[in-house]
């Protein structure tokens, strides 16, 4: 019992402790920027600490851009905008959600294309044992078969 | 038979992917191409590491090929590439320092105990041009051609080998 409720102190301190995480106190005009500086730091990957949002990073170079979200926020840019600011720098690396573009066409045409030929897969595998089970029966079966059915039937 | 084969289409599909992934697993993800590459060198203006009442911008580094070395006495991997930042100094290879999050004083110490294979400092304490320049640790490499575009980048430590093997031979070809 004992152990369990120091057990359950300390994962309350791990929880605490990575609910405290990175960030600072920012004063925001209205919800909506607020809104908008959430999810723009938790769609911007740190550039130094692979894979960790910069909302979520202790990384100097994380708190750095939280700022810079923050001041072109502060300066009316609209996420477009913000986001230009920061590849231009970091370059693509850091969206967690890479854009359309020549060069990611592949990366997000592969799953469309991919379901696609899933559901061809299966529309030509369906078809090929209905046919399948349609003709695979000779004239003598058939006759078999008719006969069996008819039996059940009048009996 | 030949449709039985078909069945392990899905299994070449994924062992193609798999080893895919696994050689992409093999690369270092911090080697990676500078969003500047090819792009002009970030305006700025700031004042020297050496002389607060000296105002430079990034005309500084155009007329020669120069290689760009953003650094700070708070980082241990800018000392030790300091014998190799010295060594291209001494090949002819002009040196301007960006002394990145740093104050004057202990950036002037860092100078006089490790050397200073440069020919000018400029003095970023706030980090607003490491931040253009999409720096995100130091030390980080920039050359910089004569027009005063970035030719090159080098992530991290410069090794001997670096200087011998890429950053001498890029410095050659945009000279």
């Amino acid at each position: 019992m004992a152990l369990n409720r120091w057990l359950i102190a300390m994962l309350l301190l791990v929880v605490a402790g990575s609910a405290l995480g990175a960030g600072e106190i920012r004063e925001f005009d209205d919800p909506v920027t607020e809104r908008r500086y959430q999810d723009l730091t938790a769609s911007m990957r740190c550039p130094l600490c692979e894979n960790q949002a910069i909302d979520d990073s202790d990384a100097p170079i994380s708190a750095d851009m939280r700022e810079r979200v923050y001041q072109l926020l502060q300066d009316g840019q609209s996420d477009t905008e913000i986001i230009n600011h920061m590849v231009e720098r970091f370059g693509e690396y850091i969206l967690y959600n890479p854009r359309l573009e020549n060069r990611t066409y592949l990366l997000w045409g592969i799953p469309v294309v991919l379901v696609l030929l899933g559901v061809l897969l299966v529309v030509w595998m369906v078809r090929a044992r209905r046919n399948a089970s349609a003709t695979s029966l000779s004239a003598e079966e058939r006759a078999r078969l008719d006969e069996l059915i008819n039996r059940e039937r009048s009996s | 038979m030949k449709r039985r084969l078909l069945l392990f289409l899905p299994l070449i599909g994924f062992l193609l992917l798999a080893v895919f992934l696994y050689l992409r697993l093999s690369e270092d993800p911090s080697h990676r191409d500078s969003a500047l590459m090819a792009r002009d060198f970030p305006a700025f203006e700031a004042s020297t590491l050496e002389d607060p009442d000296r105002r430079v911008d990034q005309t500084v580094l155009t007329g020669e090929v120069t290689l760009v070395n953003v650094w700070g006495e708070w980082c241990p991997a800018c000392k030790q590439e300091m014998p190799q930042l010295l060594d291209l100094a001494d090949r002819g290879v002009r040196m301007v320092g960006v002394n990145y999050r740093d104050t004057r004083e202990k950036g002037r110490e860092f100078l006089s105990e490790f050397g200073n294979p440069f020919e000018l400092n400029i003095f970023d304490p706030e980090g607003d041009i490491g931040f253009d320049l999409g720096v995100y640790g130091a030390p980080e490499t920039f050359l910089v051609d004569a027009d005063g575009i970035i030719r090159y980048h080098h992530t991290g430590y410069v090794s001997p080998a670096d200087v011998r093997d890429t950053i001498m031979p890029e410095v050659e070809k945009w000279r």
